[in-house]
């Protein structure tokens, strides 16, 4: 009696099992494939970029001068390359071994930024005391 | 196997977690980014050159700007347009800026539809957005020809500092290549897609490879970096 209750029980179990497994190897052909995501996410971020080129031209529409110009530009532009980067070439989903090898070295180009920012007031600072006509 | 595919569709198997996995990746003693096709990462790789060859661009352009002497023309009022009387600075960027940012989201939906095997949507969208690039190279050889017409050359403009002409040649120049390059390379793979290619696995007439849906990902990624190049133009030359 019990055993019979079992082994219906059992059957049971292994037939949803099978069932499942059959559900995901079907929608696993098309799922596992690829880079998956709902479409509303790409849209919900494709409207972000919107946005915030829309801020960017408003920063220079309104004629916003100073620190606080550059903050909002270097804000914005930031916050676009992150999402396109992220979401759009899909690096947030990638292998942090791959992430890491893209994403560390353009950092690194501040370095060089930062040495050509000193190398270019050197020259500026020549220039204003050999060629006259200074702004 | 299929529950742990199913939970994390993105993560193979075997992928360790942090900093940890990352070591091991790198000291496998076989190639590093397991399970990243060769395709993706060699895309990846080529477009990490690209993003030094626009950074010594950006440099030099930089460089020069701030060591000029003359005074930098606005480029805020070097591209206004006079539009129905009004006159609207920076308008013509700002369009072509909305245009390449659209068409990066028709990318990435052809993507997502390229993976779900959809031809007809996936062709369609990537064809929307070669249209979007092609609209974009117009809008910057009419920006070009009147910048041309007012007396900007790589040599000098009429507005101060002589290094405007080839730094603004120089960096758009190459963007626009870049846009062109994408565009032919959309239409060629929309092509494939239209005809199923991808489908019956049909070998490329060149390295006669079989061709996956995973080409749409990989033209995605060139094309989403030429709009990420933008980005950076937009900010450092237009704005600044």
């Amino acid at each position: 009696m019990t055993n019979a209750a079992v082994h219906v029980e059992g059957q049971a179990t292994q037939h949803a099992l099978h069932t499942y497994v059959h559900d995901a190897v079907a929608s696993g052909a098309t799922h596992v494939e690829g880079q998956q995501h709902p479409i509303k996410l790409y849209l919900v971020v494709w409207g972000w970029l919107f946005v915030l080129s829309t801020c960017s031209y408003l920063v220079d529409f309104f004629g916003i001068h100073g620190h606080l110009r550059w903050s909002l530009i270097l804000l914005f532009m930031v916050l676009k390359a992150g999402l396109i980067v992220a979401v759009f070439m899909h690096m947030a989903w990638e292998r942090l071994a791959l992430a890491y090898a893209i994403l560390l070295p353009p950092v690194l180009v501040l370095v060089f930024v930062a040495i050509m920012v000193f190398e270019s007031d050197y020259t500026h600072l020549l220039r204003v005391m050999f060629f006259a006509s200074a702004s | 196997m299929t529950e742990t595919t199913l939970a994390t569709p993105n993560a193979p198997p075997g992928t360790i977690p942090g900093w940890r996995g990352i070591a091991a990746d790198w000291a496998s003693d076989q190639r590093a980014f397991k399970h990243v096709s060769w395709g993706k990462a060699m895309m990846w790789i080529f477009l990490l050159s690209d993003t030094f060859i626009f950074s010594c661009f950006l440099l030099s352009y930089m460089t020069a700007r701030m060591s000029t002497t003359v005074p930098w023309p606005n480029p805020s009022e070097v591209f206004a347009l006079n539009i129905a009387g009004q006159h609207v600075p920076l308008i013509l960027i700002a369009i072509m800026t909305f245009i390449l940012i659209s068409s990066s989201g028709t990318m990435a939906m052809a993507v997502n539809f390229g993976y779900r095997r959809d031809r007809v949507k996936t062709a369609a969208l990537m064809l929307a957005t070669a249209a979007f690039g092609a609209t974009f190279v117009g809008m910057q050889a009419f920006e070009w020809t009147k910048l041309i017409m007012e007396g900007v050359r790589p040599w000098g403009n009429p507005w101060g500092a002589a290094q405007f002409g080839s730094c603004f040649f120089m960096i758009t120049g190459f963007h626009g290549t870049h846009v062109t390059i994408g565009v032919i390379f959309l239409i060629a793979i929309a092509r494939k897609v239209w005809r199923g290619d991808f489908d019956v696995e049909r070998r490329g007439f060149f390295t006669s490879r079989k061709g996956h849906y995973e080409i749409v990902e990989i033209t995605g990624l060139y094309w989403h970096f030429v709009d990420l190049v933008w980005v950076f133009i937009f900010a450092f030359f237009y704005l600044w």
